[in-house]
């Protein structure tokens, strides 16, 4: 999952970063609200770590913004004003969610897969398909009673296909969310994973659409 | 006094008393002398008839004593009837008549013409005249009394009804006077009303002219409070978030550290953890700073050598400027004294003005600070090679926790800030120039009673500056 983060603390913002890469999202870093907004303008996101205080003016700024354009993105806002008055004022603007700091970065990712899930409009934290339950807290999954562990970017294909079940999703879009900008894409690496969660799910849970890119096949009758 | 009311009652009914009383005082003049006017014209064509009548001998005096004269009088009954008499006097000085109401003694003396007397212990004015052809003298006068009382009637005439619309008039006034300072009582309740957050214009509803200043003064002052109270707030949730980010950044980390899959990632995060700190040391420092600068005493102090105190501060500075590979030179005239109210505050806005220009200034370059004394002030400039501030930036970059866009990343935004308070702790002037060539000069300029060059107080500054 991409995440967007925006904040221009370095220490923070690296933190952010590497430590929800650690958590399995697929992070991206911006220190300002002319890059977010730039990078929001792009798209591909599924939640954004906005903070309040920014360098060329605020967070709840960007949030209006973003919100007054109809853009339902998911935000999770870290702040340092933990006054209930604050709280209330950050939710209102548009904020899905709330973390004052300091936060534990457990915390974090925990709250961003939950707004990303009620987003999605799903009940549960699992995802479910064709047999497969699938626990994005623990990157895990359970097919035919048989537990399966996925590394973080296997994880973050099957994510991805599993969000929409029996669309086609473009290898490029693959890519961007198994890669952050920063990162350089090898030229085969979606092939590579799409290869080895064959091996984990069984060959005909992913279907290759030729030229495309791939889909969950159809529930076995 | 000190009810408005009372007052402008008491004034208002003293004043109208006062044009009451002129008034009446006129009136009474003026009606006196228009009295004396017509009364007196009445004696003497009273003394011209009774002088025809007897040259026409319809009085006959010659033949006779004392006779009654009875002469045209107003309408028996009023208070004014026979308030005429007359005398007839023979000119050697025999009485030949009088009128009934007339004195025993003798009205006048010989002049002829109007004149005032005192006859059998009254007051009169009389009119003299003589008739030539019969060797008579005439005289027609009335009491001077009378005369006083019809005064005294009109005034009194006056006077009364002027009283009994006294206490109307005292009414009318208390409550016209309520009435006109209703808008203040309305302007107070409203005031009195409000919550202690509500500082919107007092003026927002329609004022009388009276209390309209009023009102803009108090918009005003509440327009400063919300200013000030606004900057608290600001100042507050600014120092959380310059608090609370580096220590979210550090305790991340710290996880990060703990949960490293790899080498490489924990000894990052490590390093991270140690810079966070740093800057959260400088932040704390800076917020302490600030506080103390804040609270700092004015005018009045000790005598403080600043070229020592720059020297000091160079050897602080050389670490960091070390690190970052930039010259720290001082070029600082001798023995540059200077009573300050307290030696932190020039050293604490010096530091932060260095330490700003280091941190701005790129590798191999120099960072300059100078100072000179001239004209009883000492000025210190501190010059760096760095990017310089952009000018539109220039006018806030003292402003509390203001970063601006072009900043070196890991400042607080309140070390110029620290700087411009100890600067106007010191009663001193704070600049920012671009420099030609580039780079910013930054200069304090400091009143000083004049550089102090005599061994005995040179000395006294040199003890201070060694006891501290």
């Amino acid at each position: 999952m991409r995440v967007l983060i925006v904040e221009d603390d370095e220490t923070l913002a690296d933190g952010l970063s590497v430590g929800l890469r650690l958590q399995g999202f697929t992070p991206e870093l911006v220190t300002c609200c002319a890059d977010a907004r730039e990078a929001l303008a792009q798209g591909g996101f599924s939640a954004v770590v906005l903070d309040l205080m920014l360098p060329d003016g605020s967070g709840l700024d960007l949030l209006a913004g973003l919100r007054a354009g109809g853009d339902r993105l998911p935000v999770l806002l870290l702040t340092a004003l933990d006054q209930v008055r604050d709280r209330i004022g950050g939710l209102d603007a548009g904020a899905d969610d709330y973390l004052g700091k300091p936060f534990d970065l457990g915390e974090v990712s925990a709250r961003l897969r939950a707004i990303i899930r009620r987003a999605e409009g799903r009940a549960s934290a699992l995802l479910e398909w064709n047999g497969l339950r699938l626990d994005p807290s623990r990157m895990s999954g359970e097919m035919d009673g048989r537990e399966l562990r996925f590394s973080r970017r296997e994880f973050s294909v099957l994510r991805a296909l599993i969000e929409t079940p029996g669309v086609i999703v473009e290898k490029d879009r693959l890519e961007e969310r198994l890669y952050g900008w920063q990162e350089g894409v090898e030229s085969n690496a979606v092939e590579v994973h799409v290869h080895k969660l064959r091996a984990k799910l069984g060959a005909g849970f992913i279907e290759t659409v030729r030229g495309v890119g791939y889909r969950l096949a159809e529930p076995r009758p | 006094m000190s009810s408005i009311r009372t007052r402008l009652f008491v004034i208002l009914l003293a004043a109208t008393g006062v044009v009451w009383l002129s008034a009446v005082w006129w009136i009474q003049h003026s009606t006196r002398s228009e009295v004396e006017q017509v009364l007196d014209a009445r004696l003497a064509e009273a003394a011209q008839m009774v002088s025809s009548l007897i040259s026409d001998r319809r009085i006959d005096v010659a033949s006779a004593g004392p006779v009654e004269l009875n002469l045209p009088v107003p309408a028996a009954g009023s208070d004014y009837s026979r308030q005429l008499s007359c005398q007839i006097w023979s000119l050697d000085g025999a009485l030949l008549g009088a009128s009934a109401s007339a004195p025993s003694g003798r009205l006048a003396a010989e002049q002829t013409g109007f004149s005032d007397s005192l006859v059998d212990g009254e007051a009169w004015r009389v009119y003299t005249m003589i008739n030539e052809d019969l060797g008579l003298r005439v005289m027609v006068g009335d009491r001077l009394t009378v005369r006083e009382r019809l005064v005294t009637d009109v005034v009194r005439g006056l006077l009364l009804p002027a009283l009994a619309i006294l206490p109307v008039l005292a009414a009318l006034i208390w409550i016209s006077v309520g009435r006109g300072l209703a808008p203040l009582d309305r302007m107070a309740r409203a005031l009195s009303a409000r919550t202690a957050d509500d500082l919107g214009p007092v003026s927002a509803g329609p004022l009388p002219r009276e209390i309209r200043p009023m009102g803009a003064a108090l918009d005003g002052l509440f327009a400063r409070v919300a200013g000030a109270r606004e900057r608290e707030k600001s100042f507050t949730a600014f120092a959380a978030h310059e608090l609370k980010t580096p220590l979210a950044g550090i305790k991340t980390q710290a996880q990060i550290a703990a949960m490293a899959p790899d080498e490489a990632t924990r000894r990052q995060a490590l390093a991270r953890i140690e810079a966070g700190v740093a800057r959260t040391d400088r932040m704390v420092r800076q917020l302490l700073e600030l506080a103390a600068v804040d609270g700092a005493p004015e005018g009045g102090g000790e005598i403080v050598d600043m070229t020592r105190l720059v020297s000091d501060l160079g050897q602080d500075m050389r670490r960091l400027a070390t690190e970052r590979d930039v010259q720290l030179r001082l070029e600082m005239a001798p023995e540059l004294f200077c009573r300050i109210p307290d030696p932190v505050l020039p050293a604490v806005a010096l530091r932060n003005i260095v330490e700003n220009a280091v941190l701005a200034s790129p590798p191999g370059s120099e960072v300059v600070v100078e100072g000179v004394a001239r004209d009883a002030r000492i000025t210190l400039s501190v010059l760096d090679r760095g990017p310089g501030i952009p000018e539109a930036e220039r006018a806030r970059v003292t402003e509390r926790f203001f970063r601006g866009a072009g900043a070196p990343a890991g400042g607080s935004g309140l070390g110029l800030a620290i700087a411009q308070v100890a600067v106007e702790r010191l009663g001193g002037r704070l600049g920012f120039e671009a420099r030609t060539g580039g780079g910013e000069a930054v200069q304090i300029v400091l009143p000083c009673a004049g550089p102090v060059h005599e061994s005995g107080r040179a000395s006294e500054g040199r003890d201070t500056a060694t006891r501290s």
